[in-house]
């Protein structure tokens, strides 16, 4: 079973010293934190440096279809489009992943079988995680069988919200060993933790309990990836690295779907994390309109002119 | 995808701002030629290029202005406050509708980035004609007695960081009282006044009630001492402003001066560190560090004192420095060569006393004025940088292990303009601001302007006050 990293070993010994540990965080200012958020968003990305972010940008996608109406057709046709985004021009860079819920793993793993797209699939009851350990743990093992090269969890916010954060941190734990060589994103659902406080301890109890990846949100309630919240956990992957050596990844999801405000979250990781996370493999964008929106953008930067949503696939 | 995320530039165009060749001085709603004809030449800090000539005021210039203010004063002052308001108003209105030929201005003849006059200078420059035009038909409701009376002709000096705003703090509040004023732009940063002066026109604004005198100190100092100048308003260094607290002692004048500071920024254990930083770097290196309430000293308890700094270092790493018309550039030129000689012989003497330099590896253009984000650490209360202040982008850090020892340490100074706190404990915010000694403190941010709040100095920092509604005391006959 994964430890705790050691630096750490002490915090999460008990309960208690686990709160101790959490509360003695550096606080968050809000109205500080949004308007460092708000000032980064104002970077000007223009011509080469908005091409490399539009590509950049593509390569980070999750494309994502998480609808109980999923049908593997739905699915096979979303896994050619994240191998070949843009028909009509074959430069365009393939996404990260395909992200589907675990019953479709199976499907998406033999559509992108060598195509060096991994497949991500949400398990752990997603998205509102509200059932037995035991349920969680064989909804991993099944998307884990099924070919899912990583996996998406959901924390338990009833456990977070009412101070039991050892419940959290032992189920991400459990979580992690049954993932095996499945690199695992853990999701806090921002939304519905309330505060910046929170959403930087929840940060630190996903990296202690060994998350490869921390996730925004599920995309399934109001409030889902900020600049200010994803800032906030980009902030806490760079205090992490800084204390440990170990690089975890940042995936916020939810609601971008823009290319502007992709280029956004681009000059975050940029001026916060580093170019050390400028890379899919520790950034990524759960979403899935944003990528024809990059196409078009793109399309308008190799072109000069602005196509429309007719070029590009509606899948 | 190897290669790091270069943002390629992104420059605003100077095409929006149409800078004549040369410029007169504003004296009874005209344009004129210096009296002598004499000029000087006002040039762009980034780049050395000469933007334009503008006329150099004397003795007789200011004679001249004085009396055309004095003559527009009977008129000025005896209309209704109503009516004063809709000229205020029509001028703050102007004044956002140019705002974009003004920032770009504003950069060229200051050095200061683009972002910086866009998004804080005009923001604030119009707001505080709002806000003061709002208040001349209240002026019965002000605090100080039914039908306040103006004092008469207001001869205002302001510096080169906020020549605009220092304009708008200086002319808002005269002209909304009643006062008809004849100001002097400093004479590095003459142009944006000149503008000002066009806007008054556009707005109809009676001959006289402003007018501007470019020049250098001769003319300040002709101004200060004019015998039929009731108001002197000065915003400049702590060893002018006691030479013209000098030369108006024994008269009638009414003395507002808004002088040096070295402002202490003290970070307690419990600040969020994160946002600490920001606020650092706000307080130190917006307007590179050529602000007079700067955070230039800061304060960090002992106990984080590396993890800040560490973080500090790490977040200077990130500032992007050089064209200050590049919407993405955070650190823009020095503002005169004069300038930044004095900035780094500053440097060379906290080198030489003993202190620990590190400056932001960024690489400085090779022409115009640059100094790099720099901070000083083995910091003492002796050391020159942690006394003199010395205007630019430099840091001194000191540290402390009580909250007694913070309040000591930052009222330790011939200067009270500003200070911060940064805890997330509320009643520390209020124990601390109420034992220091400074005009402002601010709690988990810096240099946050409003014109509702009233800004000025305790010591050395200078006396009376700037904006909200004690601003309109240093322009009325409150005796």
């Amino acid at each position: 079973m994964p430890t705790t990293a050691p630096a750490f070993s002490d915090a999460t010994a008990s309960d208690s010293a686990l709160r101790r540990f959490l509360f003695g965080l550096p606080g968050v200012d809000a109205v500080g934190l949004e308007a460092r958020a708000a000032a980064l968003g104002t970077r000007s990305i223009k011509t080469t440096a908005k091409a490399y972010a539009i590509d950049l940008a593509i390569s980070m996608i999750d494309l994502t279809t998480l609808e109980g109406a999923d049908t593997p057709g739905k699915v096979r046709a979303l896994a050619a489009k994240a191998v070949n985004p843009d028909p009509t021009d074959r430069t365009a860079p393939r996404t990260a992943a395909v992200c589907v819920y675990p019953d479709m793993a199976a499907t998406a793993a033999a559509a992108l079988a060598g195509s060096g797209v991994k497949v991500a699939s949400v398990a752990t009851a997603f998205p509102a995680g509200r059932a037995a350990l035991d349920v969680k743990l064989a909804d991993v093992r099944d998307a884990v069988a099924a070919g899912a090269d990583e996996i998406d969890m959901v924390i338990d916010r009833g456990a977070f919200l009412s101070g039991r954060f050892l419940k959290v941190y032992e189920e991400i734990l459990a979580v992690k060993a049954e993932c095996g060589p499945a690199r695992l994103k853990v999701i806090f659902e921002t939304g519905e933790l309330s505060t910046y406080d929170n959403i930087r301890r929840a940060s630190w109890i996903g990296m202690l309990a060994g998350a490869d990846f921390i996730k925004t949100s599920t995309g399934k309630v109001a409030v889902n990836a900020t600049p200010a919240n994803t800032l906030l956990m980009l902030e806490a992957v760079r205090d992490f690295r800084a204390q440990t050596g170990v690089q975890i990844g940042v995936k916020p999801a939810g609601g971008i779907r823009t290319t502007k405000d992709a280029v956004k979250f681009l000059v975050l990781v940029n001026e916060t994390a580093g170019e050390d996370w400028l890379d899919p493999h520790w950034f990524r964008f759960g979403a899935s309109s944003l990528l024809n929106d990059l196409l078009m953008q793109r399309q308008k930067l190799s072109t000069g002119r602005y196509s429309g949503p007719d070029y590009v696939t509606v899948d | 995808m190897a290669s790091a995320f270069e943002y390629a530039p992104a420059p605003e165009s100077r095409a929006v701002v149409d800078i004549a060749p040369s410029y007169g001085l504003f004296i009874d709603g005209e344009f004129a030629e210096a009296a002598d004809g004499k000029v000087f030449k006002t040039l762009s800090p980034s780049s050395e290029e000469v933007l334009s000539e503008v006329a150099r005021a004397g003795a007789a210039d200011v004679d001249r202005a004085v009396k055309a203010a004095r003559k527009a004063f009977e008129k000025w002052s005896a209309l209704p406050g109503s009516e004063r308001a809709k000229y205020l108003f029509r001028i703050a209105r102007i004044i956002q509708e140019r705002s974009r030929e003004l920032a770009v201005l504003e950069t060229l003849d200051n050095g200061k980035p683009i972002k910086e006059t866009r998004d804080a200078d005009l923001p604030l420059v119009a707001a505080h004609f709002f806000y003061y035009a709002g208040w001349a038909d209240k002026l019965d409701h002000a605090g100080y007695g039914a039908n306040p009376r103006p004092l008469g002709v207001a001869g205002q000096v302001i510096p080169w960081n906020f020549p605009l705003l220092m304009l708008a703090w200086k002319i808002a509040p005269a002209l909304a009282t009643g006062n008809t004023v004849v100001l002097k732009p400093a004479e590095t940063t003459p142009l944006s006044a000149l503008f000002f002066a066009d806007i008054c026109r556009q707005a109809g604004l009676p001959k006289g009630v402003v007018n501007i005198l470019t020049g250098y100190g001769d003319a300040g100092e002709a101004l200060v001492t004019h015998p039929d100048v009731n108001k002197v308003a000065f915003t400049g260094s702590t060893a002018v402003g006691k030479a013209i607290a000098r030369s108006v002692a024994g008269t009638d004048k009414k003395v507002t001066l808004e002088l040096g500071g070295k402002g202490a920024n003290i970070v307690f254990d419990d600040a969020p560190i994160d946002q600490a930083v920001e606020g650092i770097v706000t307080g130190i290196f917006f307007n590179q560090g050529q602000v007079c309430c700067a955070g230039s000293r800061l304060l960090i308890q002992e106990s984080v004192q590396d993890e800040v700094l560490d973080a500090l270092k790490r977040r200077l790493s990130t500032l992007r420095l050089g064209d200050p018309l590049d919407k993405n550039t955070d650190i823009g030129a020095i503002n005169s060569a004069e300038q930044l000689a004095r900035i780094t012989s500053l440097v060379e003497t906290g080198e030489a006393e003993g202190a620990e330099r590190w400056s932001a590896p960024c690489e400085l253009p090779s022409s115009g004025y640059w100094f790099a984000p720099t901070l000083f650490t083995n910091v003492t209360q002796a050391h020159t940088v942690a006394r003199d202040e010395i205007f630019g982008p430099v840091l001194s850090v000191l540290s402390f292990r009580t909250p007694d020892e913070a309040v000591a340490k930052a009222n330790n100074s011939q200067y009270g303009l500003s200070a911060g706190i940064w805890t997330e404990k509320g009643s520390r915010i209020l124990a601390v601001a109420n034992k220091l000694r400074a005009g402002v403190v601010w709690a988990n941010t810096f240099n946050k302007f409003d014109p509702t709040s009233p800004f000025g100095g305790y010591k050395e920092s200078g006396y009376g006050r700037e904006g909200g509604r004690h601003g309109l005391e240093a322009y009325l006959d409150v005796r």
